[in-house]
């Protein structure tokens, strides 16, 4: 599928020295959620930033709907939103001007029709007439959407768009956004939430110091980098593994009273192995108590990157 | 190419925050030049000879003009740039397919629009004080947007290389207030004793209340070719110093 977005060799070094994007390439597809995750001050917003208009970049390219941003800005900035952290805009101002002022300002013809459908769709419409500051913190987030979406992005930025947010409006968030894929539209968004990712995202850049330790689909990141891990409770301590347990990725634990399995990948081809390890253990003679299974999670992965620091083969 | 729409949007929306506080931004300078009417014009004014042919009362109404729309349109434009900054709503402009054209034409046309309404304004309240004509009343207005231009500008700029309320407010009260004040608001040039006269033409807003004095009563300190072509210059050095600002990104992105 065409790229929408092309970042080749961009780099960012700030006043004072800190590089917080260190030649990253990255290439975004029509039509997909793709989630950044990083920790705090690992080039996230800077990479945004980037994209929108905000940061300049100290060397590399960067191509929106095959528009070069540095000459053809004003094209490629025309179809892409920008929802940001941080809770931005004119408090003093009704919810529907301000929405409709971001129309404007992206050169587009007063659409009161278009604005009532994306107030609505955000459940903002009883709302319109209120100023913003009026309004809860979930709510002004949705304005920030609503704002973002005035012009109709073919793409959308959504940096940390439930930081802060309580766990039903969070849920209330992932559904918006969901909405949104279903339009077509394509969603970059940063999260410190994996879970979101895990859940959202079609496919998932892993960013740290700058650099984009990993891009891939996320779930054949959970295939290739996932394990599966078993915790089994010996009847009775265990001093040595019988080779027929020990060809397994097994270690004991514990003074030998828990065996411990941790191999497979994210395709669930550990909880097999798992099952074959159990009627091993039987075959051989030994007995146990209790069984303990557990699948790592995208945040396992994501920890695992960081610690590494470097892409894993 | 320039996008209007974009343009009227930042231009309406600035008007609306003027709008929102009306009553603040026209109620204060009405306040003010009526007190100055008060007090020059009718206390003091009486007692005082004509000045170049004219009544003090009327002679001191393009420098006090001259006092506000300054003041006036330098805060009204460094707030409207300084508070998206402030606030961080800046990255909506910044994001957005808008230019400098735009953005200057939007924010300072903004600042022009509210300083005529002003200037309106105190002339009015002044006819209620003192009985003046404009001898060229054209020229007047096209020197009145030159100012409001220019200092909107560099309003702006200030705006931008503002980087607290501090900052934002030491350039107005320090320097322009002062130095208007000691322009020849309140007197001619001529009256002052030498070496004074002439140390005073090294205060460029001299040129700019006596060129708008000139489009009232044809008298002035200086050349009003002079006038112009200083208000002129500073025009075209504040356009030079944003197109930088816009080209460097300096202060508005990171």
């Amino acid at each position: 599928m065409d790229p929408i977005l092309e970042l080749n060799g961009l780099s960012k070094v700030y006043r004072g020295g800190l590089k917080a994007l260190d030649n990253v390439d990255l290439s975004v597809r029509k039509g997909e959620i793709f989630a950044l995750l990083g920790p705090n001050g690992a080039g996230k917003t800077t990479l945004i930033g980037a994209v929108c208009g905000l940061v300049r970049p100290s060397s590399g390219t960067i191509h929106a709907f095959g528009h070069d941003l540095a000459t053809d800005w004003r094209k490629a900035r025309s179809r892409i939103g920008l929802v940001p952290q941080e809770l931005s805009t004119d408090m003093f101002e009704p919810v529907e001007h301000a929405v409709s002022y971001s129309r404007g300002l992206f050169g587009l013809a007063p659409d009161r029709q278009r604005i009532e459908e994306i107030l609505r769709s955000l459940s903002l419409w009883e709302k319109r007439g209120e100023r913003i500051m009026a309004l809860s913190g979930g709510m002004k987030r949705r304005v920030l959407i609503a704002k973002a979406l005035a012009h109709e992005p073919d793409l959308l930025f959504l940096d940390e768009p439930t930081a802060g947010v309580d766990v039903e409006l969070r849920k209330g968030m992932w559904a918006i956004i969901d909405k949104m894929r279903a339009r077509g539209t394509t969603i970059i968004l940063t999260t410190h939430y994996i879970e979101e990712a895990e859940m959202m995202a079609d496919r998932v850049g892993v960013i740290n110091r700058g650099k984009l330790l990993m891009v891939d689909e996320k779930d054949a990141m959970m295939a290739r980098l996932g394990r599966t891990e078993a915790h089994i409770t010996l009847a009775q301590p265990l001093a040595t593994l019988p080779p027929e347990i020990g060809r397994f990725p097994v270690e004991l634990e514990a003074g030998g009273t828990v065996l411990r399995y941790r191999g497979g990948d994210g395709t669930g081809k550990g909880k097999a192995e798992v099952a074959e390890l159990t009627k091993a253990l039987i075959g051989a003679g030994i007995d146990y108590v209790g069984i303990d299974t557990r699948e790592s999670s995208l945040e396992d992965i994501f920890v695992s990157l960081l610690g590494e620091g470097e892409v894993p083969q | 190419m320039i996008s209007w729409r974009s343009t009227w949007s930042i231009y309406t929306r600035e008007l609306v925050r003027f709008l929102r506080t009306a009553f603040q931004s026209v109620l204060a300078p009405v306040l003010t030049t009526s007190l100055y009417f008060i007090v020059f014009g009718a206390a003091i004014g009486g007692r005082m000879p004509d000045l170049d042919g004219v009544q003090y009362g009327a002679f001191i109404i393009p420098g006090l003009l001259m006092l506000t729309l300054l003041g006036e349109t330098t805060s009204n434009s460094s707030f409207g740039i300084y508070m998206p900054r402030f606030t961080g709503t800046i990255y909506e402009l910044l994001s957005a397919p808008v230019g400098v054209t735009e953005t200057l034409i939007g924010f300072v046309g903004a600042a022009m629009t509210k300083s005529l309404i002003l200037a309106t304004i105190i002339l009015v309240t002044a006819r209620l004080f003192v009985d003046y004509s404009i001898a060229y009343p054209v020229l007047a207005v096209f020197y009145i947007m030159l100012v409001a231009a220019a200092f909107s500008l560099f309003g702006f700029i200030l705006g931008i290389w503002a980087d607290n309320f501090e900052k934002l407010g030491i350039i107005p009260m320090l320097f322009l207030t002062p130095l208007t004040f000691l322009g020849g608001t309140f007197y001619s040039i001529d009256m002052l004793p030498k070496p004074w006269d002439t140390i005073a033409l090294a205060n460029p807003i001299v040129y700019l209340v006596s060129g708008l004095r000139w489009t009232f009563y044809g008298t002035s300190d200086v050349n009003i070719w002079v006038s112009f072509g200083i208000t002129l210059g500073f025009l075209a050095l504040c356009v030079s110093v944003i197109a930088y600002i816009f080209k460097t990104g300096w202060r508005l992105r990171a």
